[in-house]
């Protein structure tokens, strides 16, 4: 066990977890912050994505010492409102039917359009093909990050 | 207006004032024939228990109503109560939902499965918000002293036009408490719905692109603790020995406890379990045989040539049919187990108190999930609440009741509240599975290309009847036969998605596209004029509607503009299910050597659309997962024990797989009939039946991926 301080959301946390512990357990059972979602563990459908520095990673698999002093952005911090593009884009659209998978598809998405704010269909469609929605809402989640990418400045 | 006959009353059990002077309503959720007797609303007052939801509208204008029926994704949460607001006529944006908690005191069909939910409640929902608008109505009439019949209500508000009064429902709502529950009530004509039928965004929406915790994983109590449990890792094995030795010594471990097959790891969190659990030495020893894919093979063949089989249904001769056939068409099709895989594992909260049992989670049968915790613990049920978690998926799996039960014998044994979670490898792993099936049919065509026999035999593992024999064609064919024969098999099975007719559909759909094939006629063609033959002269009962089903035909053929594309290979299916009908074209182009699904055109008659958004969705998405498991979903077995484990090896559809949907729903008016299951039946033929229209080879079994048509082709 490790005392381990974590920025996250703009927030410092300390928790004492073994260092091999993933981001996303400790987000989940130390941290209360359970809008990550477990879905594999093994980082096949996305649902654990969260942003290290802007870059969307799987939480499932990051070693929590690995995050080091990198700021830790979860779904609950994307926004204070619950405004970002990404998510206004994803209630116009109506794109949940369960949405257990949303958080991991708005993380990816959101990170996605901060590098790539004009992108093609196919970039859209190559990036988004990493997480499962088994709902199946893949066209409206295509046309959500296009809706975003549109309105993102 | 219609009025509709049946005493209103019978379903407004309760009516009074809230405490914050507003108008409580409490209505039935069943028919007046399922009630005990009459029970008028005077002999029903404040303190009766046996009504069924609640509708109630606040002095600060907000209406809330409970929804009693779980919600996995099919948007149950936002089409009930758009249905009472309807008639009600409030304002929607002034509408609030909550989830009850488990009470069939009050509920019945507290259920998620069937696709039954808005068929079963439709007309009780509708005359609760109607009732609820009579009570404003008079209520209005009474302190304006004026004519009821001169008042109109609009989006919250009720109006006396001659007057230019008006008021809002929450100004009213204590006075509309004491007015008596009419005898009838009128229903509005559905020309003059506004709501119903509209695109209605998913009420929980905003708590679930924030991240709110809304699913049974996120329920987090105080002192709660985690419980992995190791379960045997092959069908037929069961537990000997238990060495938890190592487990134990592991930090944040508590204690490791067994019952029946086993081994539950308990500790402080969710990995410090997991990884404790990997050091378990566990001994079994074998009970049943450990069947593998091969066996499965080797079954099936023996079952569809020799099994004693149930006889389903038969008419005609079959056997004169076949001796006299100019042509007979036989083929067989297979499907394989499937993992429901929804994206939220297995998950249950429980506390066995002294007092009783509290249980939290996700789960389609809530009812069940208490039922067993009460003959686990021996507790009264009364004593087991149970509180519905929004839910990760379930598509049949939360339909079993093993992962709360699980939950509820760790708290017994525990003394401490307990959250069992499932890992995906867990929930892969874990059984209840699609049952994996093979059918054999045969058709025999007269001279003229006519249909003259039928024969179906299907086989499954653990697939009870896996066929529905009375589903087109039966009724069209004058000489038919359907049996079956169902393996035992340690491999458990469960409801899946539109349970037997996810592949039964996919199997018939794609074997009368052979035989129409056979008889040269246009595969759409040849299934009109089976209708009409059904429709004509009967062979036995017919018990689906002839004429829907021409309908949602037509309509698919017209909307993909069947057989005038260039280039595009078009494949049909049709299916009836959950008393709703789906017709589908799928349509496959061959890019650089490489057919490819491109578009799935759907015809829907589901009766009367509440929501638009929500309906297109479930239908693409219904669409996507007949797809993606028809071309992927694989799990085979080695010694009992499935060979894939998680989505690396179980291949789920992504984005860049699905095909574009189009969909057409009937404007038929017709009351509401399922929709959560039936776009998905169709969709494997569809599909299969294009590819086969593009490379000239029929996908005979599922997955698709590995059939002949897909072989050296990246």
């Amino acid at each position: 066990m490790a005392l381990l301080k974590l920025q996250i959301n703009n927030h410092s946390y300390e928790t004492d977890v073994a260092e091999e512990t993933p981001l996303l357990w400790v987000l989940r059972d130390n941290l209360g912050l359970t809008g990550t979602k477990f879905g594999c563990g093994i980082a096949q459908c996305g649902a654990c994505t969260v942003h290290l520095d802007g870059e969307a990673v799987r939480s499932c698999v990051l070693p929590v010492s690995a995050v080091g002093k990198r700021k830790v952005t979860t779904i609950e911090g994307l926004s204070e409102k619950g405004d970002h593009p990404v998510q206004k884009a994803w209630e116009e659209i109506d794109v949940p039917q369960c949405g257990y998978c949303q958080a991991g598809q708005i993380m990816t998405a959101a990170a996605f359009l901060k590098k790539n704010p004009k992108p093609t269909d196919a970039q859209i469609v190559e990036t988004m093909s990493g997480n499962i929605c088994r709902c199946g809402t893949y066209h409206r989640i295509r046309e959500a990050v296009k809706s975003a990418a549109s309105k993102t400045k | 207006m219609k009025t509709l006959e049946e005493t209103s009353r019978r379903n407004f059990l309760k009516i009074a004032a809230t405490a914050g002077g507003g108008l409580f309503l409490g209505f039935s959720w069943s028919g007046a024939a399922a009630l005990p007797g009459v029970v008028t609303p005077e002999s029903a007052a404040v303190g009766a228990v046996n009504f069924n939801s609640f509708l109630t509208i606040g002095a600060d204008n907000i209406i809330t109503i409970f929804s009693p029926n779980p919600e996995i994704g099919q948007g149950i949460k936002t089409a009930f109560p758009m249905i009472v607001a309807e008639e009600l006529d409030a304002d929607w944006k002034l509408v609030k939902t909550v989830q009850a908690n488990l009470d069939t005191s009050k509920y019945e069909r507290q259920v998620t499965g069937g696709s039954g939910a808005v068929p079963h409640s439709w007309e009780r929902l509708r005359k609760a918000g109607a009732t609820a608008r009579y009570l404003l109505v008079e209520a209005a009439a009474k302190r304006w002293n004026v004519p009821s019949t001169e008042i109109t209500t609009e989006t919250g508000k009720v109006f006396h036009k001659a007057s230019g009064k008006s008021a809002t429902y929450g100004e009213l709502a204590e006075d509309a408490s004491k007015i008596t529950v009419p005898k009838e009530i009128k229903l509005k004509d559905e020309k003059d719905f506004k709501l119903i039928g509209q695109s209605i965004r998913n009420v929980d929406n905003h708590n679930i692109i924030t991240g709110k915790p809304l699913f049974g994983l996120d329920f987090y109590r105080e002192g709660m603790l985690f419980a992995l449990i190791q379960r045997p890792k092959a069908f037929g094995l069961k537990l000997k020995s238990v060495d938890s030795a190592e487990t134990k010594k592991m930090p944040g471990i508590v204690d490791v406890v067994t019952f029946g097959n086993s081994v539950a790891v308990v500790g402080k969190s969710t990995w410090q379990v997991k990884k404790a659990r990997e050091l378990l030495k566990i001994e079994y020893e074998k009970e049943f045989d450990l069947e593998s894919s091969a066996d499965h093979n080797r079954i099936f063949k023996q079952l569809l040539d020799g099994g004693e089989a149930a006889v389903r249904r038969k008419n005609g001769d079959v056997e004169t049919a076949f001796k006299n056939a100019a042509k007979i068409v036989t083929a067989e099709y297979q499907c394989p187990f499937l993992p429901h895989s929804p994206l939220e594992p297995m998950n249950f909260f429980a506390h066995v108190r002294e007092d009783g049992v509290e249980l939290v989670g996700p789960t389609q049968t809530p009812d069940r999930a208490r039922t067993e915790a009460a003959k686990i613990t021996g507790f009264p049920p009364e004593k087991v609440t149970v509180e519905i978690t929004r839910q990760g998926g379930g598509f049949g799996r939360r339909l079993a009741a093993d992962y709360s039960i699980e939950a509820t014998h760790v708290s017994k044994l525990m003394k401490a509240p307990v959250k069992v979670v499932w890992t995906r490898e867990d929930d892969m792993t874990g059984g209840t599975y699609r049952p994996a099936v093979r059918y054999r049919f045969e058709a025999a065509l007269d001279k003229t290309g006519q249909l003259i026999g039928y024969k179906l035999r299907g086989v499954g593992m653990n697939a009870g009847n896996p066929t529905r024999e009375d589903n087109f064609p039966s009724g069209a064919v004058d000489n038919l036969l359907i049996d079956s024969v169902d393996h035992k098999s340690p491999i458990t099975t469960g409801p899946w998605r539109a349970p037997i007719t996810n592949f039964l559909a996919y199997a018939e759909q794609s074997f009368l596209d052979e035989v129409a094939e056979a008889a040269g006629k246009d595969p759409i063609q040849f299934r009109l004029e089976l209708l009409e033959k059904a429709k004509k002269a009967p062979a036995g009962e017919v018990k689906y509607d002839i004429d829907r089903m021409i309908a949602v035909i037509k309509l698919a053929a017209e909307k993909s503009n069947w057989g005038k594309k260039k280039g595009v290979h078009q494949g049909f299916s049709v299916y009836f299910s959950h008393r709703s009908y789906v017709a589908q074209v799928g349509e496959v182009i061959v890019e650089k050597g490489k057919p490819v699904l491109k578009n799935m055109i759907a015809a829907v008659d589901c009766g009367i659309v509440i929501n638009k958004s929500g309906s297109l969705q479930q239908v693409r998405g219904g669409i996507v997962d007949g797809i993606g498991h028809a071309m992927y979903g694989n799990l085979t077995f080695k010694d009992g024990a499935p060979d894939q484990k998680n989505f690396n090896a179980f291949r789920l559809i992504r984005m860049n797989e699905i095909p574009e949907v189009d969909v057409h729903f009937v404007d038929n008016g017709i009351a509401p009939t399922g929709l959560g299951e039936p776009a998905l039946p169709p969709a494997g033929a569809a599909a299969a039946n294009a590819f086969y229209k593009a490379t000239k080879k029929r996908l005979r079994n599922q997955p698709f991926i590995e059939e002949e048509a897909f072989k050296n082709i990246s």
